[in-house]
């Protein structure tokens, strides 16, 4: 919209009136700003009695025994970032896959439909994905998937309707959606006139795939898988169903593990053991540094794609 | 106004005289015959018959919508990848029909290249990998061929001295005519016999354009190069051979007359010619 | 002919070779990526497919009049439903739209009409904000509402979803007052800066559809959220008497009966699942139809 510059140029001449009303908007603006910061702030300080108490510790630690007031989140961070891990090593290929076969090779109504249906089936929630995920996906993979995996060297023990490998594909399947959407719009987005390019050199279809659409749309898929990374990172419900609840380093894929979201979630309203809740509380911070900076970082990708965009138009 | 004097447009020590030239009508690079487009329902160009002769640039000129530019798209099968879009009549490259059910298209399009109306160089790549990823795309990786291909399209292109020093750079660094002129750098990497240009400088300001134009007449030497312009003077300026295609209401895009620009431009057969030749229509 | 011409057209009969030895290359391998491509569409397909059919089928079962009815009853005792979060979730996420979207769209009105550092880094903020993880922030509510008054509460809930939908409230507001035609927004001033006030509530009114549009996506995320909810309403078997105690809901349902052994009260987990999936989609179809249908006003 080019509306900025000149909006701009007429808040310059606001009379007294329209002054105040200019101040109210921007009292509501940091009112937000204190919002989101008080975030941040008051988990830090409901978690500092537990930061002090263990120290360095608590990031480095591996053992988490609050009935002797022992805190270290190794666990629970490795139990996060396997668990995210898998999840975007199953959904980047088949989510890629997936959208460029929707942009370039189905007919277009097709495409239209499907892609609707994925974009629709990003707003389940997540305790619904969980239910399914214990209820049918677990039993399938105890029974069938499981048992034979224990040739490979890293997913022995014995087969769970609960586990590492399991959450990971449950985190795959909820962050496919966004994933497939946002590479089918950048895809469709691509001009006709960089395709014919490689048609006009005597291009096949899958060389003017290669050449003209893929490179374009690199950086906002990028920031599509970033911000699907942050999603997995902070995912709670459908996790916990599934993760097993077993406050330890996994050392196979079908081990149960907890991720950081999950330990909260089973722990917290349990917590009586000194600095047990504070500990807890710690974990959200962790998480929610995190999440943050996952965030920020897909936030400052998708700023450079959109710049991009307009300095080459 | 009529009996136009276009003929002030040319510069006459650059093209032979009328006679002479009927006369020496070299072979055609190109044979048009019946062709036509029919978009899904919507019929977009008929009956035309023509043939582009070889080493000469010939303009395909006419008011917008009369069919030059799908005219164009059907030489080098571009129409494949319209999904409805069918080709009626036939086109012949020297001896080949492009059309026959055992050609591949990719093949045709190494040998008619294209230049369209706005510069579209690969923007992820640079000056280098852009004017070489043509004959990357049709299977030659060594080095030596690339490299050399690479100097000699630049060269052609009138491009070599400016950007010699600065291959690996981004190719979108470069100006609206140098991006065009790497995009016909491009095109005559592959060696086509012809090459089809789409209105290629209407998107450029007039230096850069009268750089290309000038460039045109160079480049005949090498290819043959049919043009579409919505430019009266500029297929007056550049142009051996004309054709005018128009469009009315009761009759889809056609052929309405086509020869020597001189011909066309001073002596047109047909009254609509003249018409829009003097500016009067279009 | 010259060394030169002699060596072009040497190349010009290599690269026809190469194009044509090529080709086959090429075109198998394009197959073999499209092949690929259309697999990884299959995989994809599969589980989503399965979730929706499995909810729906297993849903379905749970579904009767005693359900939405009824009051939850022990495990093995038959006849039980979910009234209460029925209930419960309307009134949770009913106060906390009431609280997020007037401080949302007020907010987005800021951002829409002001350029600025602060503008740009609250928009910043707010965006890195919509990837909170939800139990980080029902925790926050936990400690500004929970703690001090020393009880659960559906109030705490609705704060924990409040700060959960202003991002959502926020951007897609923005987005919504920005598709307002520049012309409106000028007749305004032209009518007379001491008016821009009014003006700007003519703004506000043709955005109207947009912010609908919102309202029910922010809405549509918050019923579906569970995490925010387990350290603040926590549930209940029971309908709640006032704001400031425990209160069901559906979301927490879904959970709490989901991981028991107990079949029927998997059961009833299903047809929660159920409810909340078509509530969801109700909301996210008809903020589709409401934005298409918007689109063809604005010219």
């Amino acid at each position: 919209m080019t509306g900025g510059r000149d909006r701009r140029r007429l808040t310059r001449h606001l009379r007294l009136g329209d002054r105040a009303y200019r101040r109210v908007l921007q009292g509501f603006g940091v009112f937000v700003l204190v919002i989101f910061v008080a975030v941040g702030a008051t988990l830090f300080i409901q978690a500092w009695p537990a930061f002090k108490h263990s120290g360095p510790g608590f990031v480095t630690g591996t053992t988490w025994d609050p009935s002797h007031a022992i805190y270290g989140a190794v666990p629970f961070i490795a139990g996060t970032l396997f668990t995210s891990a898998i999840g975007l090593a199953l959904a980047i290929p088949i989510g890629i896959g997936a959208a460029i076969f929707l942009a370039e090779y189905a007919p277009r109504r097709i495409s239209g439909a499907l892609g609707m249906l994925v974009e629709l089936l990003a707003a389940v929630p997540s305790v619904v994905y969980g239910l399914w995920g214990f209820l049918v996906l677990g039993p399938i993979f105890q029974n069938t998937i499981e048992p034979r995996l224990s040739w490979l060297p890293f997913a022995h023990g014995a087969p769970l309707p609960v586990g590492l490998l399991l959450a990971g594909v449950i985190l795959a399947v909820m962050v496919l959606p966004t994933i497939v959407a946002v590479t089918r719009d950048l895809a469709n987005a691509v001009p006709a006139t960089s395709r014919e390019a490689v048609f006009g050199l005597g291009g096949t279809r899958w060389q003017m795939v290669r050449t003209a659409v893929l490179p374009a749309i690199r950086t906002g898929v990028v920031g599509a898988v970033v911000l699907g990374l942050g999603r997995a990172l902070g995912e709670t419900m459908a996790v916990t169903f599934v993760i097993g609840n077993t406050n330890a380093v996994p050392n196979s894929l079908i081990a149960p593990a907890q991720t950081m979201a999950s330990l909260i979630a089973n722990e917290f309203t349990e917590a009586t053991e000194p600095f047990h809740a504070s500990a807890l509380l710690g974990i959200a911070v962790l998480l929610l540094v995190i999440a943050v900076i996952v965030n920020a970082l897909a936030r400052l990708l998708v700023w450079s794609v959109s710049r991009e965009v307009r300095e080459t138009v | 106004m009529t009996g136009t004097p276009l003929k002030t447009f040319f510069a006459p020590d650059s093209r032979s005289t009328v006679a002479a030239e009927a006369e020496a009508r070299p072979a055609p690079a190109i044979t048009v015959r019946g062709l036509g487009v029919r978009f899904g329902s919507k019929l977009a160009l008929s009956g035309v018959d023509m043939d582009f002769p070889t080493g000469r640039i010939t303009a395909l000129i006419g008011p917008s919508g009369c069919g030059k530019t799908t005219l164009l798209r059907s030489l080098n099968r571009l129409h494949d990848t319209t999904p409805g879009a069918r080709v009626l009549g036939s086109v012949h490259l020297g001896d080949l029909d492009v059309y026959a059910p055992e050609i591949n298209p990719t093949e045709i399009r190494a040998r008619i290249g294209m230049v369209f109306q706005r510069p579209n160089p690969f923007p992820t790549l640079s000056i280098y990998d852009n004017v070489v990823s043509g004959l990357r795309l049709n299977g030659i990786r060594k080095k030596a061929i690339l490299n050399d291909a690479a100097e000699s399209a630049l060269q052609s292109a009138a491009l070599w001295d400016s950007v010699s020093h600065k291959l690996k750079t981004s190719a979108m660094r470069l100006s609206g005519g140098e991006q065009q002129r790497l995009c016909i750098a491009r095109a005559l990497a592959v060696e086509p016999d012809v090459l089809l240009m789409d209105e290629p400088t209407s998107a450029l300001d007039p230096i850069a354009t009268s750089r290309i134009e000038t460039l045109l007449r160079a480049l005949v030497k090498q290819v043959t190069i049919i043009i579409v312009t919505h430019n009266m003077q500029q297929a007056a300026r550049v142009s051996d051979y004309c054709a005018f295609l128009m469009v009315e209401e009761d009759r889809v895009g056609h052929l309405v007359e086509e020869g020597l620009t001189l011909q066309i431009f001073s002596k047109p057969a047909d009254p609509r010619t003249e018409e829009y030749v003097t500016g009067r229509i279009g | 002919m010259s060394v030169v011409a002699a060596s072009q057209v040497d190349r010009r009969t290599l690269i026809r070779q190469s194009a044509r030895k090529s080709h086959r290359r090429r075109q198998i391998a394009g197959v073999v990526a499209a092949a690929l491509c259309g697999l990884g569409l299959c995989i994809a397909l599969v589980p989503l497919i399965s979730i929706v059919a499995l909810t729906v089928s297993k849903g379905i079962a749970a579904w009767s009049v005693d359900f939405f009815t009824r009051l939850p009853t022990p495990a093995g005792i038959p006849g039980g439903g979910i009234v209460n979060a029925l209930v419960g979730s309307l009134i949770i996420d009913g106060l906390a739209a009431v609280m997020a979207l007037p401080v949302g769209f007020i907010v987005a009105l800021f951002l829409a009409e002001h350029e600025g550092r602060l503008a740009n880094t609250v928009r910043f903020v707010v965006d890195v904000a919509a990837g909170l993880p939800a139990i980080t922030i029902g925790l926050f509510a936990y400690a500004i509402v929970v703690l001090p008054e020393g009880h659960f509460s559906a109030l705490s809930a609705s704060v924990a979803l409040a700060v959960l939908m202003l991002p959502i409230a926020i951007r897609a507001g923005e987005t919504a007052i920005r598709t307002v035609p520049q012309d409106l927004w000028e007749a305004g001033i032209a009518l007379g800066i001491r008016r821009a006030r009014v003006a700007r509530s003519l703004v506000i009114v043709s955005a109207l559809p947009g912010l609908v549009t919102a309202s029910l996506l922010a809405i549509s995320r918050a019923i579906g959220e569970a995490a925010p909810l387990l350290f603040t309403a926590i549930g209940s078997q029971v309908f709640a008497t006032s704001l400031g105690q425990p209160m069901a809901s559906l979301s927490l349902v879904v959970y709490f009966d989901g991981i028991q052994p107990y079949p029927d009260l998997q059961r009833t987990a299903w047809g929660t699942a159920l409810t909340l999936l078509v509530i969801v989609m109700l909301l996210n179809v008809s903020s589709r139809l409401l934005a298409r249908r918007m689109r063809r006003f604005t010219r």
